[in-house]
């Protein structure tokens, strides 16, 4: 027994130790919150700088509005199970309303149900649920429009020469990707059965399987002169096979997202352009929403648009663009 | 291990004469992990108001029923000194497969459920017969069908998340009120499931040769125990139990989820580890699987109130599995 007992005294002190740094870091901030309006902010995943961005802009916004932001995401994209233990765990918290970007648009629809049964606020950002009705409103980027845009400066580029296309998409049936390569192939004014793409591979926004993507394309068809990728992870893996080949110089890579890496990629010329969006805005507005909420009780509703704006220093005539000094001063990551 | 007394999974608890049920059930090898558990929920209890409810309790055991589920069949794989990295993914393969089968109306959403279930022993027959009949290690056997399972699971769902389910498929995420608590039915399933499992390995034969195996395999053999078959039996009924896992996981979430249970295997080990059932084989207890299940939950759900990110439930786990692995090894060398 004498044995035992020391292990369970080890564990017992080892815990405290361990419980220490969390229980000082929070004292402060967690001292009469009761107060204070709850807000949940629940992303894909911790380390994705899009999320990272929004979480800055909410935490400052919250800041801003005197209110106490919780924090929780999944453990990879896709992971729906930790997200509806954070929903569950923050509604138990009693938050006044929840920012959600899904991870599963689908699958997450019937705990945000439960939550707003309870009289929470549920506005999904970036990604709208399965269907968009599941939540209370919607803050995020037109991806179609997103892919529109690079669709038509390409189409401006490529006046009087036959493109050769490659996507570089996102994964099979998650909306984000389906709109903004849907929206590039209408910008381009062509089908997506057109034979001028002459290959579509799946990156899961991703930069070393962008890369792979591109030589498996450049292996089936080497004469590609034009490239759509997802984000610009994908858009740099593509870069590098290119470049590998020599091509780099005559190939054109369009791409959407407007993360600060990306748009230093535009000024660089590895990407010819890329249509940005503003994380930083949804959350703002999420957490403004939430607090209006809680103070004058009406609920935001429907589609907020937060704005894209394509980003390049080649402007063609037709297509409203900035250049990268304004998407340097705008851009998140 | 020296010893050659094969027959008892737990030195203190099998030592004399029959102790109390309670008592070998709370063995050695579970009093540091209780521990914990009383310790943690007593911090939460002081930093935050809302965390000592009934309402929170019963959420926290919902929220590790379908993890604490794969971990049983873990905890049994890992007394014979197997482990399992394919129990996430046959889980989710099941419940895509009884959903499926669900939605498509020619089958009654019952039977929809048995397939899936069948579906998952199947898997973990498969797992038991490349373990004993040729002799692979667990590690590598379920590494592998860890990929094939996740494969089928994408390739059978077209990756696509399957909704609009037959409320029989759901009935066990419905909840019923005990003095103004609502408790699921899932939870009740994982209870009564650990209950089960905790008398099987302790009082029946069978669970003897489960201890016995994992202790000294051969020493095992030599006494008489079939090892092989113990072994089969082992894989397949872990691969029932990740089946009723994969019923509950679509209970809890109302759909079938092909991205489901990517992170579920090591999160079964990390229960099984915290609640103080050793790698090597031959110790421990589902009831310590439970009390490590709960730890996870209990600081996910605690941090959260507190406001604290999840991440550093993440960091905190993370501390906490090296630490019984230590006090595993430590308590080992001293056993020696």
């Amino acid at each position: 027994m004498s044995w035992h007992s020391k292990t369970a005294f080890l564990v017992v002190a080892l815990v405290g130790t361990a419980l220490g740094p969390a229980a000082c870091g929070k004292s402060s901030s967690s001292g009469g919150s009761t107060s204070k309006v709850k807000v949940g902010l629940i992303t894909k995943t911790e380390t994705n700088p899009f999320f990272v961005k929004m979480k800055d802009g909410a935490q400052k916004e919250a800041d801003a509005e005197g209110a106490q932001l919780l924090t929780a995401a999944g453990k990879f994209d896709g992971d729906n199970a930790s997200q509806v233990t954070a929903i569950e765990n923050m509604v138990a918290a009693g938050v006044k309303g929840i920012l959600i970007t899904p991870s599963d648009t689908k699958a997450i629809v019937p705990t945000i149900q439960k939550a707003r049964a309870k009289g929470v606020l549920v506005i999904a950002l970036d990604t709208p649920t399965d269907p968009q009705d599941g939540t209370d409103a919607l803050f995020a980027t037109d991806n179609l429009k997103a892919g529109t845009l690079i669709g038509q400066y390409a189409k401006a580029l490529f006046t009087g020469r036959t493109a050769k296309i490659a996507t570089l998409d996102l994964a099979p049936g998650i909306t984000v990707g389906v709109l903004r390569h849907n929206g590039f192939v209408q910008g381009f004014g062509i089908s997506n059965t057109d034979p001028s793409i002459v290959c579509s591979q799946d990156t899961q926004g991703d930069q070393a399987k962008g890369q792979t993507a591109m030589e498996n394309c450049l292996t089936k068809a080497p004469d590609i002169n034009l490239v759509y990728t997802i984000n610009e992870p994908a858009a740099f893996g593509a870069y590098t096979a290119l470049k590998a080949k020599g091509r780099e110089k005559d190939v054109t890579i369009v791409s959407v997202d407007g993360g600060c890496t990306g748009v230093r990629g535009v000024q660089s010329g590895q990407i010819a352009a890329t249509s940005q969006q503003y994380p930083l805005k949804m959350a703002k507005q999420g957490v403004q929403a939430v607090v209006n909420y809680a103070k004058a009780g009406n609920k935001a509703t429907g589609y907020t648009d937060t704005g894209v704006t394509l980003i390049t220093d080649k402007a063609v005539t037709g297509v409203e663009s900035k250049d990268t000094a304004y998407g340097l001063a705008n851009c998140w990551g | 291990m020296s010893t050659t007394t094969v027959i008892a999974p737990d030195e203190e608890a099998y030592a004399g004469t029959s102790p109390p049920l309670w008592r070998r059930l709370l063995s050695g090898s579970t009093l540091g992990p209780l521990a914990a558990l009383i310790l943690a929920s007593a911090f939460f209890s002081f930093r935050t108001d809302q965390f000592l409810t009934a309402g929170n309790f019963s959420l926290i055991i919902q929220q590790v029923m379908v993890v604490g589920t794969l971990a049983i069949g873990q905890t049994v794989i890992i007394l014979t000194a197997g482990i399992d990295l394919s129990n996430g993914a046959i889980m989710a393969f099941g419940s895509i497969v009884m959903t499926k089968l669900a939605i498509g109306g020619t089958i009654p959403p019952l039977l929809a459920i048995g397939i899936g279930i069948l579906v998952c022993a199947a898997f973990g027959l498969a797992n038991g017969l490349l373990v004993t009949q040729i002799s692979l290690p667990p590690f590598i056997v379920t590494l592998g069908m860890l990929n094939i399972a996740f494969a089928l699971t994408h390739i059978y769902s077209r990756e696509q998340t399957v909704s609009g389910l037959p409320r029989v498929l759901t009935a066990l995420g419905d909840t019923f009120t005990v003095g103004g608590t609502d408790v699921t039915y899932g939870s009740i399933v994982t209870l009564v499931l650990f209950a089960v499992f905790a008398y099987v390995l302790s009082q029946t034969a069978w669970g003897r040769h489960v201890y016995a195996t994992g202790n000294n395999r051969e020493a095992a053999r030599l006494t008489g125990i079939a090892v092989r078959r113990v072994l089969l039996s082992v894989y397949t009924v872990a691969g029932v139990v990740y089946g009723i896992a994969g019923l509950l996981l679509v209970a809890r979430t109302n759909v079938g989820d092909p991205q489901a249970g990517q992170t579920d295997n090591l999160d079964s080990i990390t229960a099984v580890v915290l609640g103080g059932t050793s790698l090597f084989g031959g110790r421990g207890s589902v009831i310590g699987t439970l009390i490590g299940a709960l730890i996870v939950g209990i600081f996910r759900n605690g941090l959260q109130l507190m406001g604290v990110a999840s991440i550093y439930q993440t960091l905190i786990t993370g501390v906490l599995v090296i630490l019984a692995v230590a006090v595993d090894q430590i308590s080992r060398r001293r056993a020696r």
